[in-house]
């Protein structure tokens, strides 16, 4: 007997659906193992990662203003991906979306106004476009490779905002601390249960993942993005320009980003700091992936992507083990989904050896 | 033609095939078949498109294994376990596609496929002399992309004849050679088979086979149907084993009435954006209302080029170089002309045509949206494309379990038939169709010939761009041919030979494309 691979005649729909959960499955299996050599009670420490962060009514809010951004930003990778444009800088675009929202309340700041905070977010949200429009140019005018110059100016965004932090936005009354000043209630996200942190921001998460739904299956433009990434030349026999669709997914992946960079500052950060994301915009491609590029997918991807923040901040609290698990675990779903999506189109089948010869 | 050694009855066949059955998912792709191929002899396998004569050859050439079935060399049975297992046993195959470096010299590919180290002068020596010998002249140090598909072929046949096989086998050797390249090739593989060298030639072309073969093996959907003797039997019957039923031409109607001009191609030249791809120099041709006008050419002789430039995928360098109906629409993009009623049907169905991940409802609205009205208060009307598939799939006798299937989940003869019912449901003034029924079934083909010859009746112009010549000869009412980016002058098809399409093919007369602009007039 041996084990054969075999492609399916048509990829399996359920597949789909069951790959995620066999990965995280096999994510904890592994975990298992990493956690008895690290010398843990594997058991106390699943239940550290996994169950203490959410066992209460503030540890379920955390998980959500958690995921806050990670939806935000992954909703606006996965309209790109879903077209072949792989904008990875995210992080830089939420980076960028922060300066420019955070900008307008550094400049307004004595400014008491209800449109205080829309104007920052929709001058986040034109941010982190315009961090997104460089790759587009660069990717349509020179054909650079968008993952490389997506990737690069996120180092340049941190560094654009660690200059104005040490520098010319630093908060006057804050004895010389690389910190803006503490953003005013008018230009702070409102909060949704007393007593949380739960804001405003979530809810324009799960608005644009609706959005982005609704976008992807009923209008042009989003049949055009699934055309363009499924098949190039039938986009192009269709007359759909590649070069107004790599504009549209970067811009559009860029203002997702940017809401979620003035979100974050304006919301649980609560001021400009050189460093406001642990690196969500990073972690929002796993999400996308692992929310398979659809709306609602990546909402729950996004939760789970949460609590393994959450479950890193937790085990080092309380089992003492080192901040990198979280990056550990968020790997290692990531690798395990990306090795179980064989299984979408192709099957396993147990086969006898010299059957063909006899 | 001298029949070694045939007519003895007793010999030990080189190689004989006994119920070989190969099974893919969901398709049961060779059937029980039976395979006798005596010394010397030249035995075709004639079969439709997706016939299972592929699998049978790869099953021959060791790349795929049989699920049962024995195979016998020399009378002794074997296991091919691998193509490097078939080669020392004296199996050459030619693929009909060539795998080729472009790059790379003509002695260095060959190099590449022999075992061992090379001496590259003396392989350089041996080329020659054999090309030299049985007349398939090459030049061992040029590069192939410099060459024409018949010398690649060539080098191909070159390579199989350096390792001294016992059996050839060729798979659709002439679909890329013009008439006259295709005897050459003929005059070659008769001489092999006096020396001795069975040849298995896969082929759907009767003429051939009749000329060439002294055996013939008929496969159909699978399964063996006989062994025949194809100099007694005539190409009708032949055409009927191979596809079981008999045979009816699409009806023509003789001398179309020919409308005003409706496409004017002029003077159009275009420089390709790919490095291998060919220029087009000055092109000038019409269709008028009502008439059906075919483009005859070996494949990569600047069809491509001249179909981008007109479906709009590729602009042209000046608006005037093409228009419709007095309008200029050179720089138009493929929307604007569609909705000038321009359809187009381009060469590959899976990945142009239609996007083979997603459901006929969406290719339907790929490129019917515009002309059918599929988006109302700019959303995508959902009920109306739904119901714009189903009429294309009742209409046009599409094969499918539904219309939210995948377009990869047809067969590619309803496909074709998908996508030539989507562009012409849309009612349009001008239809370019490239190889209408390239791997695309009897039945399906002639129910394709019938629906273009309809369409122009109905007073639309037609454009075909194929390289089957009779399918041209069957439809159209005039044929040009295209030769390295040059257009013949068109004439009526009862004015022009196979032979002179022939020539044209081969490039000899092809600068005469300037005199369209007054002859047709």
């Amino acid at each position: 007997m041996l084990l054969k691979i075999e492609k399916r005649p048509e990829s399996s729909h359920s597949m789909v659906y069951v790959t995620p959960i066999l990965a995280l499955l096999l994510t904890v299996l592994t975990g298992i193992v990493l956690f008895k050599i690290l010398g843990v009670d594997p058991i106390e420490a699943l239940k550290n990662f996994f169950i203490v962060p959410i066992n209460n009514q503030y540890g379920a809010t955390e998980l959500l203003v958690k995921a806050t951004p990670l939806i935000l930003c992954a909703i606006g990778l996965s309209v790109g991906f879903r077209a072949n444009v792989w904008n990875i800088g995210a992080e830089g675009q939420l980076t960028l979306g922060a300066i420019f929202g955070g900008g307008v309340f550094i400049y307004f700041h004595d400014v008491d106004s209800v449109f205080l905070l829309p104007i920052m977010i929709v001058m986040g949200a034109i941010g982190g476009a315009l961090w997104g429009a460089i790759p587009a140019f660069l990717k349509t005018r020179f054909n650079a490779n968008e993952i490389l110059t997506s990737l690069m100016l996120v180092y340049v965004a941190l560094l654009l905002l660690s200059l104005l932090v040490h520098g010319s936005w630093k908060d006057p009354d804050g004895y010389n601390f690389p910190e803006s000043r503490i953003f005013s209630d008018s230009a702070t996200m409102p909060i949704l249960l007393e007593g949380t942190r739960l804001h405003f921001g979530t809810i324009l998460a799960l608005l644009a993942a609706l959005g982005t739904w609704f976008m992807l299956g009923k209008t042009l433009v989003g049949f055009q993005i699934k055309v363009i990434g499924a098949a190039p030349k039938a986009g192009s026999y269709a007359g759909f320009s590649q070069k107004k669709i790599v504009w549209f997914c970067l811009l559009f992946g860029g203002a997702m980003a940017g809401i979620a960079g003035v979100s974050e500052v304006a919301g649980p950060v609560g001021q400009l700091l050189p460093s406001i994301s642990p690196g969500y915009g990073f972690t929002a491609i796993i999400v996308a992936f692992l929310g398979r590029l659809h709306p609602v997918g990546i909402i729950f991807a996004g939760l789970l992507m949460a609590l393994t923040y959450l479950g890193g901040e937790t085990a080092q609290i309380n089992l003492g083990l080192p901040v990198a698990v979280t990056g550990v675990f968020q790997g290692m779903i990531l690798f395990y989904l990306l090795a179980c999506d064989v299984l979408v189109n192709y099957r396993f089948r147990l086969a006898r050896f010299g059957k063909a010869a006899s | 033609m001298s029949n070694t050694g045939l007519n003895t009855g007793t010999q030990k066949p080189r190689l004989e095939l006994k119920g070989i059955t190969k099974a893919y998912p969901g398709v049961l792709a060779n059937d029980n078949i039976d395979l006798k191929v005596l010394p010397g002899e030249i035995h075709a396998l004639l079969g439709e498109n997706g016939a299972g004569k592929s699998t049978l050859v790869k099953t021959i050439y060791g790349v795929l294994k049989a699920d049962s079935g024995d195979i016998l060399w020399n009378g002794e049975r074997i296991d091919i376990t691998s193509p490097h297992a078939a080669r020392t046993l004296g199996i050459g195959t030619i693929f009909q596609h060539f795998s080729l470096f472009e790059a790379m010299t003509v002695t260095e590919n060959i190099a590449l496929g022999l075992p061992g180290r090379q001496n590259m002068n003396d392989l350089a020596k041996r080329i020659v002399e054999i090309s030299e010998n049985y007349g398939l002249p090459l030049q061992p140090e040029r590069r192939v992309f410099t060459l024409s598909v018949g010398e690649k072929q060539r080098i191909e046949i070159v390579r199989c004849l350096l390792q001294n096989p016992k059996l050839l086998i060729m798979d659709e050797p002439t679909s890329v050679l013009t008439p006259q390249e295709a005897d050459k090739m003929f005059e070659t593989l008769r001489r092999l088979s006096d020396e001795g060298v069975s040849i298995l030639y896969i082929s759907h072309k009767l003429d051939e086979i009749k000329n060439l073969c002294h055996k013939a093996t008929i496969l159909r959907g699978g399964k063996y149907i006989s062994e025949c003797d194809p100099t007694v039997e005539t190409a009708k019957s032949l055409a009927e084993m191979m596809i079981g039923t008999n045979l009816t031409a699409p009806k023509h109607r003789e001398a179309a009435d020919r409308g005003p001009v409706r496409l004017k191609v002029r003077n159009l030249s275009l420089d390709s954006n790919d490095q291998f791809g060919v220029d087009l120099n000055l092109i000038n041709f019409e269709v008028r209302c009502g008439e059906i006008l075919g483009i005859a050419g070996v494949a990569g002789n600047g069809q491509v080029e001249l179909l981008e430039a007109l479906s709009g995928e590729t602009l042209c360098q000046n608006a005037e170089d093409i228009s419709l109906e007095q309008e200029y629409i050179g720089k138009l993009g493929p929307i604007q002309r569609r909705t000038r009623g321009i359809a187009f049907v381009p060469e590959d169905r899976l990945g142009h045509g239609s996007v083979p991940d997603m459901s006929l409802v969406d290719n339907a609205f790929l490129s019917g949206y515009t002309q059918k009205g599929l988006i109302t208060g700019g959303l995508i009307d959902t009920q109306k494309t739904t119901r714009f598939a189903n009429e294309i799939v009742k209409k046009f006798d599409v094969r499918t379990a539904g219309v939210s299937h995948k377009a990869s989940s047809l067969s590619g003869g309803n496909l074709q038939k998908f996508i030539v019912g989507r562009e012409m449901m849309q009612d349009p003034k001008l239809i370019i169709i490239a190889h209408p029924t390239w791997g695309v079934d009897a039945g399906a083909a002639s129910s394709i010939h019938q629906a273009i010859i309809d369409l122009a009746a109905s007073g639309a112009a037609v454009l075909v761009v194929s390289q089957d010549l009779d399918e041209l000869f069957a439809i159209s009412n005039r044929l040009a041919v295209i030769a390295d980016g040059r257009l013949s002058v068109s004439r009526g098809v009862h004015e022009i030979t196979i032979e002179e399409i022939g020539l044209l093919m081969g490039g000899t007369e092809g600068a005469g494309s300037k005199r369209e602009v007054e002859s047709v007039a």
